[in-house]
């Protein structure tokens, strides 16, 4: 792989005819990353665009359940790693850790190098073909993933920015300030600022109870001047897809 | 930080990896040939140290999950105050994520800056006997980002374990982040020859936490830490206005009491999800205080007193026999 590798880079790389990538952050775990990559993959797919889900988070990879892909193998070619369709148009491309494990419940206990070594491989090793948009799944902080997912993208491609996800809470909203840092100080655009969770729909009555009482989303938005905002309960989200991609 | 030598490049694995002085980022650096002869793998000098530095401490708990936002933190915290509600217990809770450090704003504490030398930092108190620590204290902004790969990591849990002046303490609590990565190894490294009790396990009732937090279980039975039992955190959501109940993350999997009967584990007890619970830790308040009434505050106590008879139930032979 390593000739082709270099043979690959020659012609401009995997990522060559990937029109964007954007990745999905939050300092924050369990805020709605996953779940989140999922639906606006999904809703890109269904308004006709060819999308890819990198899933960087190697500890606790979500996607391959959220799509309910089972344990399909992973395949190789002269470019690399042959993504995982989620359907014979393949129109979603998918590619994880989750599909290399033996064992589902197994456990990758890895110190950081080894963590940015396959994500480098994940970044340029993985045949994505012709794609729209490609979205990058990442787990929660600020650390080797996250690092070396941008580094390594930054080598082959531009990166059109990030979305970062929160919920309303103040534990929350604490942690999507330093990731917007991490942004600043990495020069990652921060496209928008989703807030999750905003409400519960009680099935018996339909009353929408905020889970959390009181929301710190907008002390955020203002600090950080970000264009965009949407609470997922008002289901937004579908207007700002069409619109920007 | 002895992991990484001064004169390291920049993405140096730390002198203790099984990596060093074989990546490409050794290449050229004057440390290359020792590492790679394996002579800076010798047990950190440090474990020693620590242990010695724990036998003033007679409980250990670490709070894990593989899942992030399951509430390892909210119980961490609470876990803690109810602990201390015992005026004649010595508590303390360290809080070695990194990253994402909410320890300090569910203590009601941010903002507040460490005193003391490098060598010797002192515990931030909420209550007389009730310590804190995080990485949260040192940064001049609440806003600041800590990014810094693994060895720089290990580095710091590695002095916080070492270097806070604990004092004589009955229980230490330890906050992780999600996964299982270099926090999770450190921690459980430095403390290998000072007991741990056991781990905590926290997840929430749907299959995509349940998913990790077997890993975690895993990654526990892997390094040989004890497990107490697990806790399934927003387990329900009673709706104010018409008092049903709705499950918000269904158990379509059989939630945490299935796992725990397929993998032999003790289930210490299911906690509803309030909302005054996000509200007191955001406010830096104990939900046990504000809120005494409510099935979760009573869920949180018979877990923690099920844990406390784990403890105490589980001293080595040399201790309780003295």
């Amino acid at each position: 792989m390593g000739r082709n590798r270099h043979l690959n880079q020659k012609k401009g790389g995997n990522l060559a005819q990937v029109q964007h990538v954007v990745l999905i952050l939050s300092g924050k775990g369990g805020v709605g990353k996953s779940t989140l990559t999922t639906e606006l993959a999904l809703a890109l797919r269904h308004s006709g665009k060819k999308v890819g889900i990198l899933d960087v988070d190697l500890c606790g990879p979500s996607i391959p359940r959220m799509l309910s892909v089972g344990k399909p193998e992973v395949h190789q070619c002269d470019l690399g790693w042959v993504p995982v369709y989620t359907d014979a148009q393949k129109s979603l491309a998918l590619m994880s850790i989750g599909f290399l494990l033996e064992d589902p419940d197994e456990a990758v206990v890895w110190r950081g190098p080894k963590k940015t070594a396959l994500i480098g491989q994940f970044v340029s090793d993985v045949a994505w073909g012709e794609l729209d948009v490609l979205l990058v799944d990442t787990p929660p902080g600020t650390s080797d993933e996250h690092l070396a997912v941008l580094e390594n993208l930054k080598k082959q491609h531009k990166v059109d920015g990030a979305i970062l996800i929160t919920t309303p809470q103040a534990v929350s909203t604490g942690d999507v300030r330093r990731e917007i840092t991490f942004c600043k100080k990495t020069g990652l655009r921060i496209l928008g600022i989703v807030e999750n969770m905003s409400g519960f729909v009680c099935p018996h009555c339909s009353v929408s109870t905020p889970i959390c009482m009181d929301t710190h989303t907008p002390s955020v938005l203002v600090a950080n001047r970000s264009p965009v905002s949407f609470r997922l309960a008002s289901c937004a989200l579908f207007r700002w897809t069409q619109s920007s991609v | 930080m002895a992991d990484i030598p001064s004169d390291a490049p920049q993405h140096c694995p730390g002198t203790a990896s099984e990596q060093a002085g074989k990546t490409s980022a050794c290449q050229g650096c004057p440390n290359q040939n020792l590492c790679s002869s394996g002579a800076t793998k010798a047990p950190d000098p440090a474990i020693e140290e620590i242990a010695e530095k724990m036998l003033t401490v007679k409980h250990k708990i670490l709070v894990l999950s593989g899942k992030g936002g399951v509430g390892k933190s909210t119980f961490s915290a609470h876990l803690a105050h109810a602990l201390a509600s015992d005026a004649t217990k010595e508590v303390a809770l360290l809080d070695v994520d990194i990253c994402g450090p909410s320890i300090p704003r569910i203590m009601g504490l941010e903002g507040e800056q460490v005193a003391g030398l490098s060598l010797c930092l002192s515990p931030r108190y909420v209550e007389d006997n009730l310590a804190v620590m995080s990485i949260g204290f040192l940064l001049s902004s609440p806003d600041d980002a800590v990014i810094w790969r693994g060895p720089k990591k290990n580095g710091m849990i590695k002095q916080f374990l070492r270097d806070v002046d604990w004092g004589e303490l009955d229980y230490l609590i330890v906050d992780t982040p999600p996964g299982t990565s270099d926090e999770h190894l450190s921690i459980v490294q430095y403390l290998s020859s000072a007991r741990i009790d056991g781990a905590v396990i926290i997840t929430t009732p749907q299959e995509v936490s349940l998913q990790d937090v077997r890993k975690e279980i895993r990654f526990c039975q892997k390094v040989q830490l004890p497990i107490i039992g697990v806790v399934e955190n927003m387990s329900g959501f009673v709706c104010p206005k018409c008092k049903n109940t709705s499950q918000i993350f269904p158990p379509t999997t059989g939630g945490a009491e299935r796992m725990c009967e397929e993998m032999n584990l003790t289930l210490l007890g299911r906690v509803p999800l309030d909302p005054r619970i996000g509200k007191s830790c955001d406010e830096g308040k104990s939900f046990l205080t504000e809120v005494p009434d409510s099935p979760a505050a009573a869920a949180y106590h018979s877990i923690v007193q099920s844990i406390q008879a784990y403890c105490l139930s589980h001293v080595p032979r040399e201790e309780s026999a003295g």
